[in-house]
């Protein structure tokens, strides 16, 4: 009894209830009436139409919400997702198109070197952090625009597909996919980032590395004395955060289409979406995976809001950043060592 | 010739929102309120000023209204971070997010277009000398910020209110009232910014078209070391890229390339200024 009215006092409760009722006075204000168009979010993406497409969003949802929530649970925020998303991506396509072995090992190929482009990227970030000093939060977000450059770069010359009016990239090899559920779009990517999400649970409360973690995010003064070590702590948590921000880019590739198209990882807003679902869920693990499916029905939803009530998606993102702005004035993140570094 | 006085007007032009929104993070850098809501509040200003411009058919309103707007978005920061003691870095983030669907959600509600807002007969401002009047306005308030911040007993406040909070609250000076002085202003120049992108770099809307503007002033207020000379040339140094960038796409150079330039520059500088500065202040062979 006592967890669930402490349940219903906490501060994440009171702002997602404060988001839905903010949502609904737009709703109003738009002429639109709150209770059709919160049904029609909740049929539209967890009815029978909707469900799979739900399911779809969670694998990025969720696999880039755990890549953020992995360092934020040691008090470091990765902006960088969209980056190493599209290069995971890239890498993925790349491999798919060029490696010369068979279809299955190809596909296990290709999730790897998205992984390892993704990883990589953001190991980059936190070298800049660990030895010149830039706060990883400027060093990961500015790292992402010259990867999606790049990127976009490859997709539109040198991989660009012959005759095709559109920016994307060939199509992979029939048989280089990952396996789909059915006739549905929902693909084993999804079990990929599920494990991932038992992983880090797993990590955050039966390990040594993961009480490491949560110890630093508490109090990193504290953790340094016990003598966790700094610098390797976030070399290593921002190349897991990566590694698996690129997952879901190589996931996005070796999925319907199958190929590398421009803006089409980034466009939905994945990397914002999960940054949003774990900073909810305080960067706890089955926390993130509940806030990610929230994000996901919303996202999802938005689009069957939109055709019944003719009230604009865009909406459901405003809901998303308002629980935030509710959330943060009372949530607190370790911030010292982020203020000093951005201190002048 | 590569380096000549186009480049450097063109240069000028791309530095005036970046040095007035970094304007604004400076001084809230100064009162100790980390601001990464530029980003957002800038977007807020695009928006209203395009919005209030379009429906009076004057831009000078359409700057006043951004000016109000922004500062009326920058009271998230304010009473968040101040008041209730909330985390400021994961308050901006959420004010750069909600500005986001907020100005796609009122574009397609007010508008009913996705995308861009773009119409000819939208009022722009007008150029003096080549520039925008805002252009101007930028570099008098990095004179009166220096001043301010040197000079103004208000400013040696400020200071004081970021740097040592208590010590301030003991000599009968308000933190709070300065934190929120100093966030509203970033608002009022972060809506100022917004207006100058929306009506003086271009006249249109388009969604997220700050596109990381706010991000790069963040780096500026870094790079400048919160000074507003300092901010000036970081800002004269993002400026540079710019127009440098487009003038090799203009040689041929894709524009992927030319995309990424000032996010390279910006990083580089961050670099060498940082590398440069921890040398100097930490001994060798010191443990950082």
């Amino acid at each position: 009894m006592n967890r669930i009215t402490g349940a219903l006092r906490s501060p994440v409760t009171f702002s997602v209830l404060a988001g839905v009722i903010i949502g609904a006075l737009f709703l109003v204000g738009t002429g639109a009436d709150p209770f059709t168009a919160y049904g029609a979010v909740l049929s539209g993406s967890l009815g029978a139409d909707g469900i799979g497409s739900t399911l779809t969003t969670v694998t990025s949802v969720l696999g880039l919400a755990l890549a953020l929530a992995i360092p934020l649970r040691a008090g470091l925020i990765n902006l960088g997702g969209d980056g190493q998303l599209v290069l995971g991506g890239m890498a993925a396509a790349v491999t798919g198109l060029y490696a010369p072995l068979p279809a299955p090992l190809t596909v296990v190929l290709a999730l790897l070197a998205g992984m390892a482009a993704g990883g990589g990227y953001a190991a980059l970030a936190a070298l800049c952090e660990n030895h010149f000093g830039v706060p990883l939060l400027v060093s990961s977000l500015l790292l992402s625009y010259p990867a999606s450059s790049l990127a976009s770069y490859l997709a539109r010359y040198p991989l660009k597909e012959p005759g095709s009016s559109l920016p994307q990239t060939r199509q992979l090899l029939d048989g280089v996919a990952l396996p789909a559920f059915g006739s549905s779009t929902v693909t084993v990517g999804l079990l990929l980032v599920a494990l991932a999400a038992a992983a880090y649970w797993f990590t955050d409360r039966r390990t040594a590395i993961g009480y490491e973690i949560r110890m630093t995010g508490l109090n990193s003064r504290f953790a340094a004395y016990a003598g966790v070590d700094r610098r390797g702590l976030t070399l290593r948590l921002m190349a897991t955060s990566g590694a698996l921000a690129g997952l879901v880019g190589a996931i996005g590739v070796l999925s319907f289409p199958y190929r590398f198209l421009d803006g089409a990882l980034t466009a939905p807003g994945y990397t914002w979406t999960g940054l949003t679902a774990a900073l909810l869920a305080g960067a706890a693990p089955l926390g993130t995976v509940l806030a990610s499916f929230f994000f996901a029905v919303l996202q999802v939803g938005g689009l069957s809001m939109e055709r019944t009530t003719e009230v604009p998606r865009e909406l459901t993102q405003v809901l998303q950043a308002i629980v935030i702005v509710f959330l943060a004035a009372r949530l607190r993140f370790p911030r010292g060592r982020l203020r000093k570094k951005a201190a002048v | 010739m590569f380096f000549d006085s186009d480049l450097l007007m063109s240069a000028l032009r791309a530095l005036t929102p970046i040095l007035l929104a970094a304007l604004g993070g400076a001084l809230c850098e100064r009162a100790g309120v980390f601001n990464i809501g530029l980003e957002g509040m800038m977007l807020m200003g695009c928006f209203t000023a395009v919005t209030t411009s379009w429906f009076t058919g004057s831009p000078w309103l359409g700057v006043l209204a951004a000016a109000l707007a922004a500062a009326a978005y920058s009271l998230i920061l304010a009473v968040g971070a101040v008041t209730l003691r909330g985390d400021a870095v994961v308050l901006g983030i959420a004010m750069n997010l909600l500005s986001v669907g907020l100005t796609s959600f009122l574009l397609r509600t007010v508008f009913g277009v996705q995308g861009t807002f773009d119409d000819p007969s939208l009022a722009g401002l007008p150029l003096i000398g080549g520039f925008s009047p805002l252009a101007y306005l930028a570099w008098a308030a990095v004179a009166v910020a220096t001043l301010m911040l040197s000079r103004h007993v208000w400013g040696l406040r400020l200071r004081g209110v970021g740097e040592a909070p208590q010590a301030a609250a003991t000599l009968g000076v308000s933190p709070a009232k300065y934190q929120y002085a100093a966030v509203l202003v970033s608002g009022v120049l972060c809506g100022l910014a917004g207006a100058q992108l929306a009506l003086g770099n271009v006249t249109l809307f388009s969604e997220n078209m700050t596109a990381g503007r706010g991000w790069i002033a963040v780096v500026a207020v870094m790079l400048g070391r919160a000074l507003p000379l300092g901010v000036l040339l970081a800002a004269l140094l993002f400026g540079l890229a710019e127009a440098a960038g487009f003038r090799l796409q203009g040689l041929g150079l894709p524009q992927q390339a030319t995309d990424a330039a000032p996010y390279v520059v910006t990083l580089g500088a961050l670099f060498l200024t940082t590398a440069r500065r921890r040398r100097r202040t930490t001994p060798a062979g010191a443990v950082s």
